[in-house]
């Protein structure tokens, strides 16, 4: 079995704070890491490799400093690791991502392919199910387990929905979205962690993938930001330190003022 | 692609088990104004099976057209027929904008239906407005960087506009029964070898907690300081004198302290009760995206840098182990 994840070098935004004086983001020392979900997808994709066997490769596109993931999953024991990275394929919204990403796995042999659910910078949960139109390959998102019948290459996946969740059956080959909160990722082992940088990144460009200029990067992009801007949050009310009591007369006041009881 | 050929606001009227799904019923009181602004038409795709008697609460929420497509096939939702069906409606009908609202359904359509037909989709837009300059832009804007960013987003060139929208976040209409509207039996083929390709083994409902913190007028919500089930039980004696529920902030969920669906926030539910008591909560940024459009805030924390109240509209510099049970008991006086 071979298996593709796609994952995808993000800004830890739970670290992110916010200038109180300026209202602007503070970027300054802001981590990069793997995506969460992309992460979660690995896990899976190992835990397949543990159980059958499977090859598993990761590929990533984004700037040359995204390699720094694709050597943390060579750690975490994947076989191959792809960088798609071209200045081509800058600018791109999701569908242009999609098609790119989809692009590269049209050269590859895989039964699964697997995805994040979303990536914490853009939450959008598109790229995944893009990519599976493209390739015109049956998906099922939000996965939260799988298992794998070797003999009729029949994925079951579990997935998660608001009310509940839901048990679907699709053969291979076939694209899945995973959630991180769905399984713990390994760690990278020390052996792991020698070896990564023995093993070679590969790196591709544009011309790898055979997808016309217009469908990626800047050019291939249906959505264009026309601007961004800093959350403006309301203007803060009064704050109060008093004893318990007092600050509880204060609280029933107030909600009696409002008509709340 | 002749931009003008393009007219009318879509939504997709999401239905489980036949029942027409809240952010539905939003989506229609935005796409009426959004409609009215172009002087076009609200359009509602409904599809399902043995639905057609559904379409008349659309057009009382706001809808001019309802397109029934029903067939055997459509009755529980799968990620093709879906697709196929909208995409051939596209395609007839060619709509200027199509929304969709932000469940699991919708974000494993949406981007599906923008692949197929080729066109752009707004992640969970929080504002969608038609510009009221001369170009009518239609402007979807929504958060980016976890919430710390708004980015407002065209999609120009590219027919359908496509948007989801987050439920809680559009405000519906007052069902007008008396609202006149049309209904259409809309037939599409599919091809059945492709639908095939996944099939529903089951569906499960977990009955978890019966309440939706996203329908509560008062929320009584729980962060790091309340620590434990314990001190979540100080907020529950609060919640039931106040006729509220309890929710909590992502950290309680991660502990195991709290279920996902009481979640508040940028992974979570955005809110928006009329009283909103946020109890040892701190404030990160991804929390403050699902709860500040709350009417009314009341902050409790013991740090009086927390960022909490920087949205509160009344901030208590206190201890919340202290103050919770004695508000609870004030309150049960009152009562007497």
């Amino acid at each position: 079995m071979n298996i593709v994840v796609c994952i995808k070098q993000v800004p830890d935004t739970t670290e992110v704070k916010i200038n109180p004086v300026t209202g602007t983001l503070i970027r300054e020392g802001v981590p990069s890491i793997m995506n969460p979900d992309d992460k979660g997808g690995l896990e899976f994709a190992l835990q397949l490799k543990d159980q059958y066997g499977a090859h598993v490769t990761v590929i990533t596109m984004g700037l040359p400093q995204a390699e720094a993931i694709l050597r943390e999953a060579l750690a975490m024991g994947v076989d191959r690791a792809i960088l798609l990275t071209d200045r081509k394929l800058g600018g791109a919204d999701t569908l242009a991502t999609s098609s790119a990403l989809a692009g590269a796995l049209r050269t590859m042999d895989f039964d699964l392919v697997i995805t994040g659910r979303q990536a914490i910078d853009g939450d959008t949960a598109q790229v995944g199910p893009q990519i599976a139109e493209h390739l015109d390959l049956p998906q099922v998102s939000y996965m939260e387990d799988l298992k794998y019948d070797e003999k009729t290459k029949t994925f079951t996946i579990r997935k998660q929905m608001e009310d509940g969740y839901q048990i679907l059956e699709m053969q291979a080959p076939c694209v899945v979205t995973a959630l991180a909160s769905a399984v713990k990722p390994r760690y990278m082992t020390v052996s792991g962690i020698v070896t990564a940088w023995d093993k070679e990144v590969e790196v591709w460009g544009a011309d790898r993938i055979n997808v016309p200029d217009d469908r990626i990067g800047k050019a291939g992009s249906p959505t264009s930001v026309f601007k961004a801007f800093p959350k403006q949050l309301k203007p803060a009310g009064e704050t109060f330190e008093l004893t318990p009591e007092e600050s509880v007369e204060l609280i029933i006041n107030k909600l009696k003022e409002k008509h709340i009881i | 692609m002749n931009l003008s050929d393009y007219k009318d606001v879509y939504v997709f009227a999401e239905q489980r088990d036949g029942k027409i799904q809240n952010v539905a019923l939003e989506l229609l009181g935005k796409a009426r104004e959004l409609a009215d602004a172009n002087k076009e038409k609200v359009v509602a795709i409904l599809l399902g099976k043995n639905i057609k008697d559904k379409a008349a609460e659309l057009i009382a929420a706001g809808a001019d057209k309802v397109l029934v497509v029903d067939h055997d096939l459509l009755e529980t939702y799968l990620t093709e027929p879906y697709t196929e069906a909208i995409t051939q409606i596209i395609k007839e009908q060619k709509p200027s904008i199509l929304l969709i609202g932000a469940t699991t359904i919708g974000r494993d359509l949406g981007p599906r239906v923008s692949a197929r037909n080729v066109t752009g989709l707004t992640a969970d837009a929080t504002k969608l407005e038609i510009s009221d300059d001369e170009a009518h832009e239609f402007r979807m804007t929504r958060p980016a960087f976890g919430g710390n960013l708004m980015a407002t987003i065209l999609c120009k060139d590219n027919r359908p506009q496509m948007s989801t929208v987050r439920p809680g976040v559009m405000q519906k209409l007052p069902a007008d029964p008396s609202r006149k509207g049309e209904v259409v039996d809309y037939k599409i083929a599919f091809d059945e070898k492709k639908i095939s390709r996944v099939k529903i083994v089951k569906t499960v409902k977990e009955k978890k907690t019966v309440t939706d913190i996203a329908a509560a007028k008062i929320l009584v919500s729980g962060g790091r300081g309340v620590g434990n089930t314990e001190g979540f039980a100080k907020l529950e004696a609060l919640a039931k004198e106040l006729g509220g529920e309890v929710s909590s902030s992502r950290a309680m969920v991660d502990a195991g302290v709290m279920p996902a669906d009481r979640q508040v926030g940028q992974t979570g539910k955005t809110v928006r009760p009329a009283l909103y008591m946020a109890c040892g909560i701190s404030g990160a940024i991804q929390h403050l995206a699902g709860m500040e459009e709350s009417e009314y805030i009341i902050a409790i924390n013991k740090d009086k840098f927390a960022p909490i109240f920087s949205v509160a509209d009344l901030g208590i510099v206190g201890d919340l182990h202290k103050i919770v049970p004695m508000l609870t008991e004030r309150l049960k006086a009152m009562q007497k």
